[in-house]
This record gives C-alpha cells, structure tokens and sequence, in this order.
C-alpha cells in the first residue's frame, strides 16, 4: 500500500491516521498550553513601561500569529483541493476558518484590551490593526458561502476560489494599510533581531506559540473527523430515500 | 461579446429604470449623510472624498446581486455557456455593462453631489479621474462575488459580505487620491495604484468568475 501523501485523499485512510493522532496531539496541546499559562503569567517579571499588562504578550501574540498563517494554511489546502480534486483537503480548509476567525478574533479583544493601557486607546485605525480586522471579514465570508450553497461538493469548489481571490486582495488590504499612521511595534520575534524581547519573556512565549499550534491541529483534525462523519451520514440518510 | 454587451444593458434600461437606480441611492446617500452630520459645511469637507468613494462602492453593489443570478434562473447562462465565445468574455461583457449603467453615471454625477458635500474645489478633477480608473474595478471584483453567489437565494447580504472586504485596496487608493488633492499634494501615485488593481482586476477577474459560473452550473 502506498504511503504518498495523497492517499490521504481517501476519507478513511486519513480517519485511520487522525484518530491514532488526536489522543497525541490533544495531550501536549493540552500540557503546553497548561505550562505556558503557568509560566508566563506567574513566573515572569512585569515589564518596565507596561506592569502586569505585558502578560497580554502570551495570549496576544501566538493568536495573531496564527491568525495569519491559518488563513496561510486554507489558501495551500483549497488549491490542492481545487487542482486534485481532494476532498479531505477541501474539508480541512472548512475546519480551520471557525479556528482561524477564533484566533483573529482573539488577537483582537486582548490587542484592544492591551491598547487601553499602552496607548490609551482600545482601538486604532492603523495598518497591522486594520489588516487583522479586514481578515476576521475574509473568515467570515468564507464561513458564510460554505453555509450558504447546499450542494457540498459545489460549495467546496467556490469557497477554494473566493479563499484564493481573498488572498490576493488581503496581501493588497495588508499594503493599502501601510498607508495609515502606525501605533503597533514593528515585529519583536524574528530570530536574528535586535529588537527581540528579552529571553525571560521570550522562553515562555515560544511555549504557547507552539502549544496554540498544537491546540490548532487537535481543533483542525477533531473538526475535519466531524465533517467526514457527518457527511457519511448525510451518504446514509440520502440512500434511505 | 459585444452583442451580449447590449442585450445587458437593454435589459437594464428596459426592466428597473436602470443607470437611475443607483444614481437616485447615491443622491439619497449624500442626503442623509448631510443630514447625520448636521451639514455643518467644514463636517462635510472633512469627510467628502471618503464619503464620496463609499457611496460608489455602495450603489456599486446594489445591482450586483442580479448580474448572474437572472440568466443562471432562466438557463439562458446554459446557453451562453455553450456558446463559442468563452466564457470569461461573456463575464467581460457582462461587468462592462454593469459598469456604463451604475460606474459611468456616478462619474457624470459626481461634481454635483460633490458641490453638495462641499468638497475642496482643487479635487473635483481628481474626483472625476479617480472614479473613472477606479470604478471599472469595481463592477470586475463584484463579478467574482456574483459568480459566486449565482445559485444562493436571497444571497445580497451574502453578497455584500463577500465584496465588501474586496472592494477595500481599491476604495483606500481612490480615496487617498482625492484626499491628496484636496490637501494640494501630489495624487498621481494613489492613481497609479488605482489603475493597477484594475487593470489586474480586468486581466483576472473575469477568470476567477468564469471558474465560478462553472462549477455553479456543473
């Protein structure tokens, strides 16, 4: 039996494989997230300029992270689904934009939450703010065409090319934003930087960056799993006619 | 293509008043804009390029929702579909007649309602030009969304979900430009801008919508 990544193309090869994961996969979702939460909100200093505020930093910061790379993801899996005609694929974009337009949405509360003391304002209208918000709106049109078009495989195929036409026009959103007078920090993660955060804060950090992966791919393969079954069951129920 | 071009807009015109529809809601629009603000004329000045470009997008977007959907209804897009013209051209045919009966109107009406937002006299030429480069975008992008929204009932709320964020690149552009010119600073690189998102989105939209029409009708 071949072991290429496409034969994951069949719903039960790929049911077979997530459930032997999922247990895997929720445990250290579960434990690092558990860690991280410890770590950083009893056993990291307070910052100079921001007290007790910068423990937002460990919420805030992997879910804006994976706010954008979740939407990365869906473009990969929509166009493999589009071009191969891979259903799993299709479903796995569906599972992740609840999850992503969580993430965004996230990003946000804690970011205005986080504004009010930093900036003295919950709400700024400059570019990382504004193209986060314009990205919450692409999840959401995403979710609302799958839950508008009955036929699933039609649905599929049209949420695969608005996610992609979407992905043209939030890089153009994300620029169009540059536009505006900025308050955000530029980037404090890139690993050569100089502008890095100091190493008690970025130890932590990292922990709850790759436990919210982690929490992603459990939601993403629970959430794909749903989908298989339930379409099975609508198989099921359209046969019994 | 062009025969496709006009038989759209004789059925604008001929079914709901057509290019005055939109015209009318950009008016009323302008309206009770100058009626929620007070119409204290410095409010206005302030606001008008902005205000000005959202109300294109928005009247833009009133007639979208049937640009497909009519002709995929009465299976006259069947017939289009098998016709030899490709189908990315009909879609080409149809946003260009969208575009002469709402875009082409609002260019014509702009310095008015522009007189009546009190709008910097320095910017109406760029008012005039940005809507003329940016417009044409606008009746492309919304194909995408028609398209995609062709076999959904009741889909303009959908519609305007989906379009809205889309529109956004184009609407900063164009605003900008006439912000800048009302300001006395140079506009032409927001009009470079403009004319670059329509001229991609003339170059690609039509296929994005294309690709969507079949799978609607497949």
């Amino acid at each position: 039996m071949s072991t290429s990544f496409w034969s994951f193309a069949n719903p039960n090869k790929f049911m077979r494989l997530s459930g032997a994961l999922l247990p895997f996969t929720a445990v250290i979702a579960a434990a690092l997230i558990v860690v991280g939460l410890f770590w950083s909100l009893f056993a990291t200093p307070s910052a100079e300029l921001h007290g007790q505020g910068v423990k937002m930093l460990f919420v805030h910061v992997p879910a804006a992270f994976f706010s954008i790379n979740v939407y990365g993801m869906m473009v990969v899996a929509s166009l493999i689904g589009l071009v191969r005609s891979h259903p799993v694929s299709h479903l796995a974009a569906k599972s992740a934009a609840p999850i992503g337009a969580a993430f965004t949405l996230l990003a946000i509360v804690t970011g205005a939450l986080w504004g009010m003391p930093g900036w003295g304002s919950y709400w700024e209208w400059d570019a990382r703010l504004t193209s986060i918000l314009i990205l919450l709106f692409f999840y959401l049109g995403y979710i609302a065409l799958w839950n508008a078009i009955e036929d699933p495989v039609k649905a599929a195929d049209l949420a695969a090319i608005l996610c992609l036409v979407g992905s043209i026009f939030a890089f153009l959103a994300r620029y169009a934003s540059l536009l505006f007078p900025t308050l955000h920090q530029g980037s404090s993660l890139s690993v050569d930087a100089d502008t890095n955060v100091d190493n008690s804060f970025y130890y932590p950090l990292l922990v709850m960056m790759v436990g919210y992966f982690f929490v992603f791919v459990t939601l993403l393969l629970v959430s794909v799993r749903t989908e298989i079954r339930a379409r099975r069951v609508r198989a099921l129920r359209l046969a019994e006619r | 293509m062009t025969s496709i071009f006009w038989r759209d807009l004789a059925l604008a015109f001929r079914i709901g008043g057509g290019a005055g529809q939109a015209l009318v809601f950009f008016l009323l629009a302008v309206t009770l804009l100058a009626f929620g603000t007070g119409g204290e004329p410095d409010v206005l000045r302030s606001v008008a390029p902005g205000a000005l470009w959202v109300f294109a997008l928005l009247s833009c977007l009133l007639s979208l929702d049937r640009l497909f959907q009519a002709d995929v209804e009465d299976g006259s897009m069947d017939g289009l579909m098998l016709a030899s013209t490709p189908l990315e051209a009909v879609v080409l045919a149809k946003a260009a007649a969208h575009w002469v009966t709402t875009g082409l109107p609002m260019i014509l009406a702009a310095p008015i309602l522009a007189a009546l937002l009190n709008l910097e006299p320095a910017a109406y030429g760029m008012l005039i030009l940005s809507l003329a480069i940016g417009t044409p975008a606008l009746s492309l992008i919304g194909a995408i969304g028609a398209a995609l929204t062709a076999s959904v009932r009741r889909g303009g709320m959908l519609l305007s979900l989906l379009v809205l964020p889309l529109y956004i690149p184009t609407l900063v552009a164009g605003a900008m430009a006439v912000r800048a010119s009302a300001a006395g600073f140079e506009a032409w690189p927001y009009l470079g801008m403009l004319s670059a998102i329509t001229l991609g989105c003339a170059a690609l939209a039509p296929f994005a919508s294309a690709a969507a029409l079949r799978i609607t009708l497949s």
